[in-house]
This record gives C-alpha cells, sequence and structure tokens, in this order.
C-alpha cells in the first residue's frame, strides 16, 4: 500500500542520509522524497511516498524514523484529510505552430508556459500526482524532452472531517 | 635505545586549542579509561592528552578493533560509557565492527575519530574517509564536529544518547584543524535534543492488562534480555519471580538478570537452549518479555513460536515491540520502573501448579547433557570445571561459536554484569580485547576470556597490553584445531565437506604467552587442568592457558535452521 508520511527534522547535514539509510535497510521502496525549511527556523520536513507490503511495516517504519535522533515528529497522513501537491517541470518539442494548440491542452490543468524557445516549451503544473500524469500523458504525443518533478509534499487539512466510519480522504489509492 | 616518555617542563599553552576542550569535556564527563590508538589526524589530541597529565588512563591496544572491543567490555561491566579515540581513515575504519557490535548489543560507547583538515574534507585527502557515511547506519547516532565551540556540547549530548534509553555508540568526528587551532570561545549550554525523549516509566493500564492476563494464566513464563541488566532490575526481578513463582528462561545476553542455579530458571531459550526452555516457550499461555529483542537465534522459525501464548513485551525502545513476533500487550518502558509498577499492581498468584510441575519434571528428564568416556579434555566439561573452579563468580567473556554456546550452558551465571559476548552481531575477536576492558572496569574481580583458537587469532596481539599493564586477565583457549561452529554446521548441513574450517597449523600459544612474558600453559587433559586450575585464578598476573579439546565434540541441543525451537536435535544422548 501506498502511504504519505511526513518527518519533521532538524535541519543537519547526514539527516537524509540517516532517513533514507534506514529505509533502504529495510527495505521500504520510497517513491518520492521532497524536503524544504519550515516556519521554524532550523526545522525542515521531509514528506515521503513510500510503499509498504502491511500494517506491521507500516508501523516498523514510523517507529523506526521516531527513533531518530534529529526527527522529530513522524505524522502518517494517509488516513487523513490532507492537502497534497506536486510541480512538474516539462520541457516538449514545439514550434510555432504547435504553440496555441499546446497552450490549449494546458489551460485546463491551470499549467503555464513559463520559457518558450524556438523548438521548445517548458510547462510548469502544480496539483496531484495523478493530475500530473494525466498532463503527461496528452504532451507526450509531441516529443517530452525533460521531466523534473518535485515529488509530493503534504500537510492535514486545518479541518479533519469528524466520521464514525473512518472513510480515506487520501488522494492516493 | 629509550625515548624520555616526558619532557621534564611541559609546554604551557596560554590559549586552549579544540583538543584541550575535548579532553576538558571528557574529565567533565567523569572518564577515567580511553581505549585507543594514535595518528596523524589525531596528533593534537594526542599532545593535548600527553599536557592533560593524568587525568585519565589512556590504554595503548595494538589494533583499533582490540581498542573499540575492549571499550565495549569496559561497558558492559561498568555500566558506563566506553570511550575509544582512533585516527581518521584506517583508525576509524579499523573500528567499524566493534561499532556495529555495540550497536546490535545495545552497549554505550563514545567514539572519538580524527578527522581530515576542513580544507581538504572530500578531497580524497591522505587518510580520509568517510566516517560519517560508513557510521550512519551502525550508530544510535553520529556528529562531525563543524567549529571547536560546540566541542563541549556535542560531547555532554554523546554521553547522554549514549548511555540512555536504549544505550548504543554515539561516533564525533573531529576535523584536524578543529582540534589542533585556538579556541576562544565554547557552547557553555546543556544539551537540547527535542527529538530524543526515550520513554521511562510505563503506561499504568498497559501494567494493568498484563497483571489481569497473569492472574489468568495457567502457564505462566518469564523471558530475561539484556534490557533487565541495563535497567539494573536483576533484584526486583527476583523478588517478583520469587513471591508468584514464575518460571524464567533467558537469551544469550540476558544471562546473569536472572540467577542460572535458581530452582526457577529453566535455562538459556534458542537455537542451543535448553529443551525446558524451548518447550515452555512452544507451551506457555503467557509470555512476559523482558528487554529482549525477539532475535531469530532465540524464536527460531516464528510460525511456530510461542503460538499458543499471550504476549507482553516490556522494552525501552519502542521500535522493538512488535518487530519480530506480535504483541498484545506493549509495555514501553525501562525494565526496572515497569517491574516496580507490576510489583506494586500484583497482588494474585496465578493458579499454575500443573505448569510447574510439568516443567520441574521436563528438567530433571531433559537436563543438559555430554558424554564423558575418557580422561580427555572434553570442552563441555571444561566450563563446567571453570565454574566450580571460580564458584560461578568470574567476569567470563569469549567471542562467538562452540565455546560461547557451551560457555553460556554450563557456566550458570548466578548475577548480572559478569556475562561479556558478542550476542547480535557473534564477532570473532571479540572476547580477548573484551577481557581486557572488562578486567579495567573492575580489577578486583577475577576475569577469564574463554575463546575459541580460531577467535584468538583475530586479536591475539593485545597480549601486549596484558603484558604491558599486568592485567591479572586468565585466557582459556578451547583449543579443538578448528572453526568449530562451522565444522559443525559443515558436519550436521553440508555432508561433512570441512570446507576451510579445519585449522592444523597453529602457533605454539604457550611459547607466544611465554614471548610476552605472560605464563603459558597446555592442558591435555581433565587430570591437568584439575590439579592447576584453583592455583592459577589465585595468581595474580595474566595465564593463557591452551586447552586441547576433542575435536570432534558438538553443540547440543539444537534448532536446526528453518525450524521451530520445538524441533529440537541432540535433546538426548
Amino acid at each position: 500500500m501506498k502511504r504519505i508520511i511526513t518527518a519533521v527534522v532538524q535541519n543537519r547535514s547526514g539527516v537524509l542520509n540517516r532517513v533514507t539509510g534506514l529505509m533502504q535497510k529495510r527495505q521500504f521502496n520510497i517513491e518520492s522524497i521532497s524536503v524544504g525549511r519550515t516556519e521554524t527556523e532550523g526545522i525542515s520536513k521531509m514528506t515521503f511516498v513510500v510503499h509498504v507490503d502491511d500494517h506491521q511495516k507500516l508501523e516498523q517504519l514510523t517507529k523506526q524514523l521516531n527513533k531518530q535522533i534529529d526527527v522529530l515528529k513522524v505524522t502518517d497522513l494517509s488516513d487523513k484529510a490532507i492537502v497534497a501537491r506536486e510541480l512538474a517541470l516539462i520541457k516538449v518539442v514545439s514550434n510555432a505552430q504547435l504553440r496555441n494548440e499546446i497552450q490549449g491542452i494546458i489551460e485546463p490543468f491551470r499549467a503555464s508556459i513559463i520559457d518558450v524557445s524556438k523548438d521548445s516549451l517548458a510547462i510548469q503544473v502544480t496539483g496531484k500526482p495523478d493530475k500530473i500524469e494525466a498532463l503527461i500523458e496528452l504532451l507526450r504525443p509531441y516529443g517530452i524532452k525533460d521531466i523534473a518533478r518535485t515529488g509530493l509534499t503534504a500537510f492535514a487539512r486545518g479541518h479533519q472531517p469528524q466520521v464514525t466510519e473512518f472513510t480515506s480522504y487520501s488522494i492516493l489509492k | 635505545m629509550n625515548v624520555e616518555t616526558k619532557p621534564k617542563t611541559q609546554p604551557k599553552t596560554a590559549v586552549k586549542t579544540g583538543a584541550d576542550i575535548l579532553i576538558d569535556s571528557l574529565i567533565e564527563q567523569k572518564v577515567d579509561t580511553i581505549f585507543g590508538y594514535p595518528g596523524g589526524a589525531v596528533l593534537p589530541i594526542y599532545d593535548a592528552l600527553y599536557r592533560s597529565d593524568g587525568d585519565f588512563e589512556h590504554i595503548l591496544t595494538r589494533h583499533e578493533q582490540g581498542a573499540i572491543h575492549a571499550a565495549e567490555g569496559y561497558a558492559r561491566v561498568s555500566g558506563r560509557p566506553g570511550v575509544v579515540l582512533a585516527t581518521s581513515g584506517p583508525g576509524a575504519t579499523n573500528l567499524i565492527t566493534g561499532i556495529a557490535d555495540a550497536m546490535m548489543d545495545s552497549l554505550p560507547l563514545v567514539i572519538i575519530t580524527g578527522q581530515v583538515a576542513t580544507s581538504v574534507t572530500g578531497t580524497d585527502a591522505f587518510q580520509e574517509a568517510d566516517v560519517m557515511g560508513i557510521t550512519t547506519p551502525i550508530t544510535k547516532h553520529n556528529y562531525q564536529v563543524q567549529s571547536s565551540y560546540d566541542i563541549p556540547r556535542i560531547i555532554k549530548e554523546a554521553f547522554h544518547i549514549a548511555s540512555t534509553g536504549r544505550p548504543g555508540p554515539v561516533v564525533v568526528d573531529i576535523p584536524k584543524d578543529i582540534s589542533a587551532n585556538p579556541c576562544l570561545k565554547v557552547d557553555e549550554s546543556d544539551f537540547h535534543l527535542p527529538g530524543y525523549q526515550p520513554t521511562i516509566k510505563p503506561n499504568p493500564l498497559q501494567i494493568k492488562k498484563l497483571t489481569e492476563a497473569l492472574k489468568k494464566s495457567k502457564k505462566p513464563l518469564i523471558l530475561t534480555g539484556a534490557g533487565v541488566i541495563h535497567g539494573k532490575a536483576s533484584d526486583l526481578l527476583l523478588d517478583i519471580v520469587e513471591a508468584y513463582e514464575l518460571p524464567v528462561t533467558s537469551t544469550l545476553l540476558g544471562l546473569g538478570a536472572f540467577p542460572g542455579d535458581h530452582k526457577l530458571f529453566l535455562g538459556m531459550a534458542g537455537m542451543h537452549g535448553t529443551y525446558t526452555s524451548n518447550m515452555a516457550i512452544s507451551e506457555c499461555d503467557l509470555l512476559i518479555n523482558i528487554g529482549a529483542r525477539f532475535d531469530d537465534r532465540l524464536t527460531g522459525n516464528l510460525e511456530h513460536f510461542a503460538t499458543n501464548a499471550t504476549v507482553a513485551h516490556i522494552d525501552i525502545d519502542p521500535a522493538e515491540i512488535g518487530k519480530n513476533v506480535t504483541t498484545h500487550i506493549p509495555i514501553v518502558s525501562d525494565s526496572r520502573a515497569a517491574l516496580e509498577e507490576l510489583k506494586k499492581q500484583v497482588n494474585e498468584k496465578p493458579d499454575h501448579g500443573a505448569w510447574m510441575a510439568q516443567l520441574k519434571e521436563n528438567k530433571a528428564s531433559y537436563p543438559l547433557w555430554y558424554n564423558n568416556p575418557s580422561e580427555d579434555m572434553i570442552p563441555q566439561w571444561l566450563i563446567k570445571s571453570l565454574h566450580d573452579a571460580t564458584n560461578g563468580d568470574a567476569i567470563v567473556t569469549t567471542d562467538v561459536g562452540q565455546h560461547q554456546m557451551w560457555t553460556a550452558q554450563y557456566y550458570a551465571f548466578a548475577q548480572p554484569n559478569k556475562w561479556v559476548t558478542s550476542g547480535g552481531l557473534g564477532t570473532m575477536g571479540f572476547g580477548f580485547p573484551a577481557a581486557i576492558g572488562a578486567q579495567l572496569a573492575a580489577p578486583e574481580e577475577p576475569v577469564v576470556a574463554v575463546v575459541g583458537d580460531g577467535g584468538f587469532q583475530m586479536t591475539l596481539q593485545e597480549l601486549s597490553v596484558l603484558q604491558e599493564r599486568g592485567l591479572p586477565v586468565k585466557i582459556i583457549i578451547v583449543n579443538n584445531g578448528a572453526l568449530g561452529m562451522v565444522r559443525q554446521w559443515q558436519e550436521a548441513f553440508y555432508d561433512k565437506r570441512y570446507s576451510e574450517s579445519i585449522v592444523s597449523v597453529q602457533p605454539d600459544f604457550v611459547k607466544l604467552a611465554e614471548s610476552y612474558n605472560i605464563r603459558g600453559m597446555k592442558f591435555e587433559t581433565q587430570k591437568q587442568f584439575n590439579d592447576s586450575i584453583k592455583e592459577i585464578m589465585d595468581y595474580n598476573g595474566p595465564v593463557l592457558l591452551d586447552c586441547r579439546v576433542l575435536q570432534q565434540e558438538n553443540v547440543y541441543p539444537m534448532v536446526p535452521p528453518g525450524k521451530g525451537i520445538h524441533e529440537m536435535i541432540g535433546v538426548k544422548p
């Protein structure tokens, strides 16, 4: 199963190495990692999307992360109401004739063209990973020259709906 | 030619260097012994040590591996962090085995390594190795010092992390320029570790669940791990066990947490555990694990492990609970705090007379056994006789292998902190240097290193330290001219194809000892051993005993790999 896990960490050299090292040692398959600073100085947040086999392995993962000295807080967001986004930059083969056509494709995705050259376009898109996938698929026939994706970043919504039977609000299956 | 070891006048430095700050910090931590080996990148630290004039003892081992195993032995016996100092590159990499060993067995160590100067870091400079990268997976935590300003705080944190919670090794890597350069201002603040708050006290509700389970249990069993010893909970455990008449089994590293000769003790459990213990685990309805991590050498095939039992697990490391075995009553706590709470709450003896009778019967019918047909030295006999000669009172260290299992089986450890062995990593070459560290931690106590002829040859250069320090360690080589456990597995599982496990060419161990001015003796019969062992144990100096034992002797009983622990072989002769 796919899980979204965040770890709030002290911003020190070697922390990412420690965290990914423990995942490698325990054979968790990492789909994406994104890291950035938080509102507090010296504190960063990592967001992982990982595949785990079962709940026991998931529990191990969060416990092992929690055990690291520089990790302050670990949260499994998968079963919460969350906001989750990814940024992708896509360079597509293009020319003056195709530009409008591509513009028409990306518009519903609220993506924008951020660079134009004689034979290519650079497109910026943010959103849920499946939206990005969809756009990439639509652009693929034109010829994709380069893709850079940030990996997912996420946090819990300000208001968590009260439900007796907990349904998954995850954006991932 | 002799070199004068101390100059008449000490050079006075007006300004302290990073190295001086480090030495001050170690003194503040009440360090009394450092195990180390000098080299280029730690020369400023060794120079500061020289100037500091005897605030603590530095033990010069002959290999960094010897230093770190000695520090492990020191930590195991004293309960305080063992401190190691080594240079960059090869000095640091020579420590790796010991760091991994300490991590697996939860031993508190603070390891200080030199690093090349910051100006050349990352350039593959002479004797540079990525110590942070290499040690990350095998340390509880590690630091690279970026400024001498941080040294006092980092050293405080390192000692705190190493010795609290679940103990473990902490590496502090110090670049040469930082230790060499003057340091004008230091961070005097106390440590600040918001991400490190080990849970010490148990949740009383979980303890309540445990007492209720205990009340209902017809077949309770206590499993002691090294956590009982780390938590200094042995006396409390004995109280509870005797008051409620609970049977006790132990892991390899938990031996000594409960008296090995007590009538409620069933012996060690696991691959080479007793039949009684393994059957008790298989049949019990309540298994109370205190400070053990359900290692695979204990559990055997997990499908068959304690299948009938409600499992309660007391551990200070939450990540250990539920890791290998499904746990019904998880208790995150220091072992002593948990037992204190348990003692408060428990008030009713479980109704388990039939169970106790069954265990007693098993204990009488299926004792550990060995053939003793002759006057030859039988390894099991040797350990048993050593136990008798020392009244079970000595500190005993071992490597890994047959001699280790025989010691675990036949040297009934009566007290905690007497048993020093490499459990998790199973490190050959551990036992002898660990004995040196143990003896330094407990100068008044008898220390015996029981080693195999294979493992001893991995670190025997530390005989120099015995000679130099006159440490009265007794080395018993259980010499079967083979890598015994490898040979045993090849016999049982590889059709007797003894690939590279018979070591026919050996040094003359007696002459070897004598070349270091250490007493050496060779024993080939039981009589020789009996005649001399008392005198040897009383002798106030190191002795090496080359005990020639039968090569074909095997460790029994045994759980074959992949089997459940109820499927033992060699239970009866």
